[in-house]
């Protein structure tokens, strides 16, 4: 059925911060959502020729690859350190980092806590799909009791690997933190939640009130040996419990935000 | 401007901010700690970039950040914390960013201690990171040539797209004298075709050390090697003393060379024919110069605080023309100008041999006299 | 008289993840089985003309494969319009 393209509206099509080119995610993998998410924030905050990018070193090593406006690439785990050399450099930039949990929570937990804690002036975009993907699907900080992962091969076992980190609440108790929250790539109705926050997140930087920080949970069909679909699934069933949704914390100042 | 008397970690720091420093990022360690805490109040006082960070790793990442702008970016600090920065150091260097860095050098490995030392000439000349690529490294013996250097770091840094290190130490770093710091320069960002500034009316651009196909990756590493050419025939740096009609000649640099050449002037008052050649960019190493030296003398000795690094070198570059002695103090001792002199005396008297290892024949001599 | 729209899914992006096809409330959508994408997957594509242009596939597609258009009587809501 050819479509008539031409007398129609268009509704919706890829955002122009996006690059022309497919990405390298595996098919169903919500990174790509998270991708087109901050794209389409930045699109309609009009922030393409002021943003920088700081891409960090997992799955998301190529995100450079993908927006079409400046970024940098940081060492494993240092996103927020570089972000902040930029930031403070250039303060009048909107400056974000995109993170996964392997780089943030494991690698990086030194810098993200600094960062907060003194308030810094980025947006940090925290993508967490509960192991280490681009390395094959190894255990990660998030990784969830009894969980199997490459690296915890009969399921997670608390007693030699510890527990989960919640990054989120852990963040939020920072006073230097004016906006953490988390939410989820699971449903269109989710991920609409997703695009609110990432647009605050962007216009509590814009206005100068400090630390912004979005958790977004994730799929990781390849690395779960599942179907993207049963990926979503096993997100709501066995994520969701354990990492809820919601705001962690909203400085009175972003509280008092209208855009 | 007038001399002052100037700390030497505050004189650096100050001479970065006059050099047009724009962002600094460091971290409490000593004995660089002073050069962190005067830029904590003069970076602001100016409008200028400062944080202190949460450790060396983060600091260095900082400064990779604040590098990839186009503006002039520094971090400074001592031995255990240069340890911590080699990472950020090799992507900086990856990436072909300018950036400047102070490492005060203390006495290691390990914990060690807060005396002044030279056991990291390897880390910097030979080290620096995983990866194929070389740092600038100037090596000051005074409080004015540590200003003079870091001025001199930042523009060598731009020039060459490279990373420029002020390799002092603890006791430069520490001790006060009288130096002239130069003119306040204007804070301006370099005019390049790569620096990421927000892609205002043009393409996009990023900047990254990941080169994911090999010949490409190959392709950066030749242009670093052929741009490390260049600085060698270009930029090598060095003071020459007594060494016209010397018999014998004292190669040190830093404080070691400054020690040293007490020694020298005391030797020579005594009628000994000696001189002092004293390397200020120990990278690149001024090969030259030393083989030139070789051929014309009877004897060389090699002063080190470190246990024969730059000793290497010079046994390397003079491939066995030249009889050589080493005597060094380890662990952040400093040498005394009378136990060089010592070691000068048993040059002069001799026997003079190219056989053997000169490191050997000292540590017989260090182990017995301690 | 419900909306009436259509989806244009782009060759290029799609890697046939499926996850449109679960998403669409009035299930027009499938993969094309008898079609492969330049990069071997089972593209996306509409199956019938029962798409009211809700775009709810656009928002859950991870690759922004998927443009998205709508005529008929009622009021253009602005989810995302681009002008080509």
């Amino acid at each position: 059925m050819v479509a008539p393209e031409t007398q129609g509206q268009k509704v919706y099509s890829r955002p122009e911060s996006l690059t022309v080119t497919p990405t390298h995610y595996c098919p169903g993998c919500t990174h790509g959502v998270a991708h087109r998410l901050v794209a389409e924030v930045i699109d309609e905050m009009k922030l393409r020729e002021r943003t920088i990018g700081v891409a960090s070193v997992g799955c998301s090593v190529f995100a450079y690859n993908y927006f079409d406006f400046d970024f940098v690439q940081s060492p494993h785990g240092r996103a927020p350190a570089m972000a902040t050399g930029v930031k403070r450099t250039l303060p009048d930039k909107i400056v974000f980092t995109y993170q996964g949990d392997g780089d943030l929570a494991s690698i990086g937990m030194g810098e993200i806590v600094h960062a907060a804690a003194r308030g810094e002036n980025i947006t940090v975009i925290f993508v967490n799909n509960t192991n280490y993907g681009m390395t094959g699907g190894q255990m990660a900080p998030t990784t969830l009791p009894g969980q199997k992962t490459s690296t915890s091969v009969n399921g997670r076992d608390v007693e030699t690997q510890g527990f989960p980190i919640r990054a989120s609440e852990l963040i939020a108790t920072l006073d230097g933190a004016s906006y953490v929250v988390r939410r989820s790539l699971n449903d269109p109705k989710n991920i609409r939640q997703a695009k609110k926050a990432l647009r605050t997140a962007f216009e509590v930087q814009q206005r100068g009130l400090g630390f912004s920080f979005v958790e977004l949970l994730s799929i990781c069909p390849t690395n779960w040996g599942m179907t993207p679909t049963q990926s979503i699934q096993w997100l709501e069933e066995k994520m969701m419990p354990f990492y809820q949704l919601g705001d962690y914390k909203i400085s009175q100042a972003v509280a008092g935000l209208k855009f | 401007m007038a001399r002052q008397l100037l700390k030497g970690n505050e004189a650096v720091a100050e001479a970065a901010v006059r050099a047009g420093l724009q962002s600094y990022f460091g971290y409490p360690i000593t004995p660089q700690t002073e050069l962190l805490e005067y830029l904590s109040h003069r970076m602001p006082e100016l409008g200028r970039g400062f944080v202190q960070a949460e450790s060396e790793l983060g600091a260095v990442n900082m400064v990779y950040g604040a590098a990839c702008t186009g503006a002039r970016t520094m971090s400074s600090s001592s031995s255990p914390g240069v340890s911590l920065m080699l990472e950020g150091l090799s992507y900086i260097a990856g990436t072909e960013l300018p950036a400047v860095l102070v490492d005060v050098m203390r006495g290691g490995p390990g914990l060690g201690n807060i005396s002044p030392s030279q056991q990291d000439y390897n880390q910097i000349v030979h080290g620096g990171g995983h990866g194929d690529f070389k740092m600038i490294a100037l090596a000051p013996c005074s409080v004015q040539e540590s200003i003079d250097l870091t001025v001199l770091a930042f523009d060598l840094a731009e020039k060459y797209r490279s990373i420029a290190v002020v390799l002092t130490d603890g006791s430069i770093g520490q001790m006060m004298e009288p130096a002239e710091l130069p003119e306040m320069r204007p804070v301006k960002f370099m005019d390049t075709d790569w620096a990421v500034r927000g892609a205002e009316g043009r393409d996009r651009r990023f900047l990254s050390s990941i080169y994911l196909d090999p010949p490409q990756e190959e392709q950066a590493n030749l242009r670093m090697a052929r741009r490390w050419e260049e600085i060698e025939a270009n930029e090598v740096r060095f003071k020459e003393y007594y060494l016209d009609d010397a018999d014998f000649a004292v190669v040190g640099f830093g404080s070691a060379g400054r020690i040293a050449l007490s020694a020298v002037r005391q030797a020579r008052a005594e009628g000994i024919k000696v001189g002092l050649l004293r390397p200020i960019t120990v990278n690149p190493f001024p090969a030259k110069v030393l083989k030139e030296v070789a051929k014309k003398v009877q004897g060389m000795l090699v002063v080190e605080m470190n246990a024969g690094q730059m000793l290497d070198d010079v046994i390397r570059i003079t491939n066995n023309c030249v009889p050589i002695e080493f005597f060094a103090r380890l662990g952040g001792v400093m040498p005394f100008p009378e136990e060089v002199l010592v070691e000068i005396h048993r040059l002069a008297k001799g026997p003079l041999t190219t056989e053997g290892d000169p490191r050997s024949r000292w540590l017989k001599r260090a182990s017995a006299a301690r | 008289m419900p909306a009436k729209g259509w989806i244009v899914v782009s060759d290029l992006y799609c890697k046939g993840c499926e996850l449109c096809v679960s998403e669409c409330p009035q299930h027009v959508l499938a993969l094309n089985m008898d079609r492969l994408t330049p990069k071997g997957y089972h593209p996306a594509y509409q199956i019938n003309d029962g798409c009211t242009g809700c775009a709810t596939c656009s928002v859950i597609c991870p690759e922004g494969a998927i443009t998205v258009f709508r005529e008929g009587p009622n009021k253009v809501t602005r989810v995302n319009v681009q002008e080509a």
